[in-house]
């Protein structure tokens, strides 16, 4: 109501007010939109930028490179901005993805005939579990998720070692239709990407469409009022927690089919990647604030970075110092943005 | 309704045992378990393990506690001790003498920590996600100097420094610095205004700010003292592994902080002593050396790091939630029978 009616005064109101005079939908909508939008003119400037250094880049090979890479980051940058949209983190899933890749193949192993969808299934059967515990410590033990997802970051990991003891699955033991999720192609697009396609279509339609979806917002927005407003903030972040798990098993599986090896450090230090990957995607850490366009679009532009460096001929071993004050720059933009944002608001609402 | 209030103010009431109590009792059969475990547990050159091995993230986790007392955190720490010790290698290349490099070194530390500092403090931003930022960017910063190079041949009297133990006793001498700093840390937090305002921080910036504490100032220099001291922490790994290289650390900073929060120390700032993190580190290192010692791999050992993390915050949790639970039914019971 508030918003309304400001926006109808808007041009009645003073000559500054009108100039701040925002379009349909809002100045939140603005902001959400702006905000991927940068992203994408960024990841059209790196690519434009990198293409016209070496035009070499712009090949087949290589987008399908930066698609099959980004396949798996982006769909855990996914489930990560459904746990960060409402306070919170996810960093197990690291050793989620590591303990469902080896899982998978093992049983691959012993059953080599065991048909592609039940391999995936049981990836996601065995994230389910990983997301299970978090959900329960976070929701039921009220221990706060940086806490409790250290913890199983290190348990899960553990266990795979204490399982896998130096073993390792190798990509002879996988069968050819297994391993064709990520080597095959649908009209020149790589299987693996169609297949994080679907899964981030389904997730952004359902933080965007659903009303559970939005509740996770209101979480992350304020946890107190959601909670007054009648959220079930617990059943939300379990939904949360086995969300990210159960995407994070099946991205093992994914992983297996990509890259065909897997030992006990498959994955080791990936969720950092993926935090990054979101908060340069304009995802909060802070909540409220994010969506999955945004975390693909941060995912994409690391994923073309990592690229880009190679076909440019720039050490492999500045990825990381790039990367890391891209973060800090994302960050830093973001906050002032919302904070320009916030304060044109509230010359709005003084005048208005 | 002031009947069953004041029969819950006059019941005899168990004193909560303190964290630290419960971390010394732990501690002892840690102890007990180890000499179980291994004949050679309590031989002193395995005590010197134990000491040894704890070196650097004891000497991380000092910072960090304040760090997390004011209800912020550092992922950086593990990446300054890399890119200080890449850059230590580099300046050693170089040719500058020894005594120059260590202070460089510092001074890099000093300056990484005055960068996070004064972005989470400037910008206002969650430290959490800076630090996780120059995580990548302080680890990236030592691949950039080193690439996968070791550089290791420092000369003998400092690699020295870093095998021997104090007067034939079973200390390390890099374990020396731990304690000298850890009694500088431990008077810091609980002996100073300084230390003090870090808990009024941690538990009310608003409130801390009004009553006239210099938020923003304390906030950075916290950050300094950790990036100082994560630099410290890259000279002693250098030294004692005889090896600069850009990935020394990598991943330190979680157990880090999986220490400072066994010790009792609470995520969301306020509460928690630097005696307890001793402790707790101490409880890590001999577990972790004890089950070495009875051959599971140090990687299946990061199971206990994270049981441990999980029990510091879960038993607490329940224990307070039953508590609230019980007093309920008293209360209930106290009501219907007057």
């Amino acid at each position: 109501m508030m918003r309304h009616t400001s926006t109808h005064a808007a041009p009645v109101g003073t000559p500054a007010a009108k100039r701040h005079a925002p379009r349909a939908g809002g100045l939140l909508g603005a902001l959400a939109r702006s905000r991927e939008t940068t992203l994408f003119i960024v990841l059209v400037l790196l690519v434009v930028g990198t293409s016209l250094a070496r035009p070499q880049f712009l090949n087949l090979q290589n987008l399908r490179d930066v698609l099959l890479n980004v396949s798996i980051i982006g769909l855990l940058t996914a489930g990560m901005t459904v746990v960060m949209l409402m306070r919170h983190i996810d960093l197990s899933i690291g050793s989620t993805v590591g303990i469902s890749a080896y899982a998978v193949g093992s049983l691959y192993v012993a059953f080599p005939q065991m048909p592609v969808p039940v391999a995936l299934a049981a990836g996601v059967a065995i994230g389910l579990v990983a997301g299970g515990i978090n959900a329960v410590l976070v929701a039921v033990g009220r221990v706060p998720s940086l806490v409790a997802t250290l913890s199983t970051l290190y348990i899960f990991r553990g266990a795979d070692y204490a399982w896998v003891h130096g073993g390792q699955i190798n990509a002879t033991s996988l069968p050819e239709a297994f391993s064709r999720l990520a080597t095959g192609t649908l009209f020149g697009v790589p299987a693996l990407a169609l297949i994080a396609a679907v899964v981030l279509f389904a997730l952004s339609f359902y933080l965007k469409h659903f009303r559970a979806g939005r509740e996770h917002y209101a979480i992350g927005s304020n946890p107190e009022a959601a909670r007054l407003a009648g959220v079930n903030v617990e059943r939300r972040l379990m939904v949360g927690f086995l969300l990210s798990g159960a995407i994070a098993g099946f991205a093992g599986a994914l992983w297996l089919a990509r890259f065909g090896t897997v030992d006990a450090s498959t994955a080791k230090g990936i969720e950092l990647q993926v935090v990054a990957a979101a908060v340069v995607g304009s995802v909060a850490i802070t909540g409220g604030v994010g969506t999955i366009l945004g975390a693909t679009l941060g995912a994409l532009v690391l994923g073309v970075i990592s690229i880009a460096l190679v076909v440019l001929h720039v050490s492999p071993f500045w990825e990381q110092a790039i990367e890391g004050a891209l973060i800090v720059a994302a960050i830093a933009a973001d906050t002032l943005l919302a904070r320009s944002v916030a304060k044109r608001m509230m010359r709005k609402r003084d005048h208005g | 309704m002031a009947k069953p209030d004041s029969a819950l103010l006059t019941r005899k009431r168990a004193t909560p045992l303190r964290w630290e109590t419960l971390l010394v009792i732990v501690l002892v059969a840690s102890v007990l378990l180890g000499r179980v475990l291994s004949p050679v547990f309590l031989t002193s050159a395995n005590l010197a393990n134990v000491l040894a091995d704890l070196t650097e993230i004891a000497l991380m986790a000092l910072p960090m506690t304040l760090i997390i007392v004011a209800a912020e955190i550092d992922l950086s720490v593990a990446s300054v001790l890399g890119a200080s010790s890449a850059l230590m290698g580099v300046l050693w290349h170089l040719g500058v003498p020894m005594p120059a490099v260590i202070a460089l070194v510092l001074l890099f530390g000093v300056l990484a920590g005055l960068f996070n500092g004064l972005v989470i403090v400037k910008l206002n931003l969650p430290s959490l996600a800076v630090t996780i930022g120059t995580l990548a960017l302080f680890r990236g910063l030592a691949y950039v100097l080193l690439g996968d190079q070791a550089i290791a041949d420092f000369p003998p009297g400092y690699t020295a420094f870093g095998m021997d133990t104090l007067w034939q006793s079973f200390i390390p001498l890099p374990f020396v610095i731990v304690m000298v700093c850890a009694v500088l840390f431990t008077v810091l937090l609980q002996a100073t205004a300084f230390g003090r305002s870090l808990y009024a921080i941690g538990a009310n910036p608003t409130a801390a700010a009004f009553s006239g504490i210099e938020v923003a100032k304390i906030r950075v220099w916290t950050f300094v003292l950790s990036g100082a001291i994560s630099a410290l922490a890259g000279i002693v790994y250098t030294l004692r592994f005889t090896s600069a290289r850009g990935d020394n650390g990598e991943g330190f900073e979680l157990s880090v902080i999986a220490a400072v929060l066994f010790g009792g120390v609470s995520i969301f700032g306020g509460r928690g002593s630097m005696i307890g993190v001793l402790l707790s580190l101490l409880i890590i290192g001999i577990l972790k050396n004890a089950l070495t010692l009875d051959d599971v791999s140090s990687e299946t050992l990061t199971i206990v790091t994270g049981a441990l993390l999980l029990a510091s915050v879960l038993i607490p949790n329940l224990v307070a939630r039953w508590r609230a639970l019980r007093d309920r039914r008293f209360i209930a019971k106290s009501a219907s029978s007057s």
